[in-house]
């Protein structure tokens, strides 16, 4: 696969160039919010950022999209289904965590049985660039859930900060065509090879504190009725907020807007936090408090997910642990499980 | 099959006729024709199975198949008035559109149940997809590919059992075993009074050869559970047909798990051998 250089003032070279026929969407500052954003020209992409605070998944998965238009007279119901905005695109400057989430949203939406044929159409679109985390911060823990400051699952390309430069690698056939016939840039040198490497030793070693998501899995499976769960929620006011900044919860809920003559149906984000999301019009919930919430999100990321997926649901990018408004820390729960898991052993 | 189409398209169909099954008038069954045919060609489904049910404007819920698949040219659907989806449901009048996704979720084992007896086990309005089964067992050309079929079926009053005139029908025939049961008789009533797990032990089924099927509300599945172990029934063969808050019916909007589970998608229809392996969460 092909790996360039480009002096780091030359980064809107290769944007100019991205821009040329597609669509570009990378990220910019929003009024001291970080947010992937379509831009016109290089110079709103801003590239020494941590990470976007809201995760990029909206692209493929919106917040809010239209299923379908219906109207009925009489005997005749026709529905109209949304068209897929045509054209390239390309989603630039992703952190590694965030790319590896659509591969694991692609598995609930297009893995199994059935298709969402409008995010397959929306990922398919794009081309996603990454950009390798140089420096993670304080509440990453990607390298614990399968991640890494590098990785590259996700990515078609992947851009590392070198300081002086940035090295641009294919990573995909998809992101070799991207690169192809880029001017202004010098093949990838053995030197910058061993520099990216530096880079991402020095990136994982910043990444203290591994926690065994094997270890969380084994434990969850046989805690199901362990009191650790009456606490644990406690603090917890359920607002949600962790699960919409999360990039791989998927949860969403599907409504009607109109009358009964005209209107559309909308998927919608939804959250496992919400007493509502489990309600049966019955008014039995199977989740009727805060602990068996706490403990389906916990379970779900870090039980379901491997025993369905092979993979832990989560990618370690902490903006739960960022954004909590009680401080209640993911990464804490998964160490208290681990330390329960060692002392029945 | 994998379809990379718009997932949540339902398909038109027209109400033919409206039933007032019970006496409160709670529950009303629905007859339901494809307007277009192709539809109705790819609607193949099998007892045990439901499908999401559009009032437009109102929004979607899940519903378990009342008719039979051997019944051609409708689907009927036996809702309760419960929540705001079902109430705009019993409004409907003969004419009237409705939207339908499906066949979803899992059939009761047709083919591992083959050549076994059947006890079917049901009370109250969770009977209907159990309706399904015994019409798709006693159809014809299906009777001889299961054993004795015998049905254990409860209601709270004579008032409230479902499809009246049909229980009639299988009271008169010889290739099924049918009792009756109901919590408190009125004064016409001359059959069995009782709630169904009493029943259930009254009758004393073998469980030799035998798949036991339970659907019903869940003090009926809980005190009936105990009587067929009693009766030496495996939870392999014992199969249940779980009821859950469900938005897309495929697998991805993540409300109806039990564990790693989506009753959705790897149920409705589970035996209680693999319900045993999951969360108590339902």
């Amino acid at each position: 696969m092909r790996a360039v250089l480009l002096a780091k003032d030359q980064i809107s070279v290769l944007l100019e160039a991205l821009l040329q026929g597609r669509k570009l969407f990378a990220p910019v500052d929003d009024g001291g919010v970080m947010a992937f954003r379509q831009v016109g020209s290089p110079q709103e992409v801003v590239l020494d950022y941590h990470n976007s605070t809201v995760p990029p998944k909206r692209l493929f998965f919106p917040q809010s999209e239209t299923l379908f238009r219906y109207g009925l007279e009489g005997e005749q119901l026709a529905l109209e289904e949304p068209q897929p905005a045509s054209g390239e695109k390309v989603l630039f400057g992703v952190r590694p965590c965030d790319a590896r989430s659509f591969t694991l949203l692609d598995r609930v939406f297009t893995g199994g049985n059935h298709c969402d044929g409008c995010y397959q159409a929306r990922r398919e679109s794009y081309t996603v660039v990454g950009l390798a985390c140089t420096h993670p911060r304080a509440e990453c823990f990607c390298t614990s859930v399968g991640g890494g400051p590098f990785a590259t699952a996700g990515s078609d390309v992947l851009v590392t900060d070198l300081g002086s430069d940035y090295l641009v690698e294919a990573v995909t056939d998809k992101g070799a065509a991207l690169l192809e016939g880029l001017s202004g840039c010098r093949e990838a040198d053995e030197d910058s090879i061993r520099r990216r490497a530096e880079a991402q030793a020095a990136a994982e070693a910043a990444l203290r504190g591994e926690i065994s998501t094997e270890d969380v899995k084994r434990k969850l499976q046989e805690m199901w009725d362990d009191p650790f769960w009456d606490r644990l929620h406690e603090k917890c006011i359920g607002c949600g907020a962790c699960t919409y900044l999360c990039p791989t919860c998927h949860c969403f809920d599907i409504v009607d807007e109109g009358s009964e003559q005209q209107g559309r149906r909308i998927k919608i984000w939804d959250s496992c936090m919400f007493p509502l999301f489990t309600l049966h019009a019955s008014g039995h919930n199977p989740r009727p408090t805060g602990k068996e919430r706490w403990r389906q999100r916990l379970m779900h990321k870090f039980r379901y997910w491997p025993e369905d997926h092979g993979e832990v649901g989560c990618v370690g990018c902490g903006r739960c642990v960022v954004d909590c408004p009680v401080n209640l820390d993911i990464r804490q729960v998964l160490r208290d499980v681990e330390s329960l898991a060692k002392k029945v052993k | 099959m994998m379809t990379a189409e718009n997932p949540y398209l339902p398909s038109p169909m027209r109400v033919e006729k409206v039933t007032v099954e019970t006496e409160d008038r709670s529950i009303k069954t629905f007859d339901l024709s494809f307007i277009r045919k192709e539809d109705e060609q790819a609607f193949r489904y099998l007892p045990g199975q439901f499908a999401q049910l559009s009032v437009f404007g109102k929004g979607e819920a899940p519903f378990g198949i009342a008719s039979s698949p051997t019944t051609s040219g409708l689907l009927q659907f036996s809702v309760s008035r419960i929540g705001l989806l079902t109430r705009a449901l019993h409004q409907m009048e003969q004419g009237d559109l409705v939207g339908i996704r499906g066949p979803l979720g899992s059939s009761f084992p047709l083919q591992d149940m083959e050549g076994k007896d059947l006890l079917v086990i049901g009370g109250g309005f969770a009977f209907t997809t159990l309706r399904s089964l015994i019409n798709y067992v006693l159809e014809k050309d299906n009777r001889g590919r299961f054993g004795k079929l015998t049905v254990v079926y409860g209601a709270r009053t004579p008032g409230m059992l479902l499809y009246k005139d049909e229980l009639e029908g299988w009271r008169q025939r010889n290739d099924l075993e049918f009792h009756v049961t109901v919590d408190a008789a009125d004064d016409g009533w001359k059959g069995r009074v009782g709630v169904v797990p009493t029943a259930v032990t009254d009758i004393a089924p073998t469980a030799d050869n035998t798949y036991a099927i339970v659907c019903g509300p869940p003090a009926m599945t809980r005190y009936t559970l105990p009587v067929l172990e009693k009766l030496h029934f495996p939870p392999e063969r014992v199969v249940l047909s779980l009821e859950m808050k469900m938005k897309c019916g495929i697998g991805m909007c993540g409300r109806c798990n039990i564990g790693s589970r989506y009753v959705c998608r790897d149920g409705p229809v589970f035996t209680l051998a693999e319900l045993r392996r999951l969360p108590p969460e339902y």
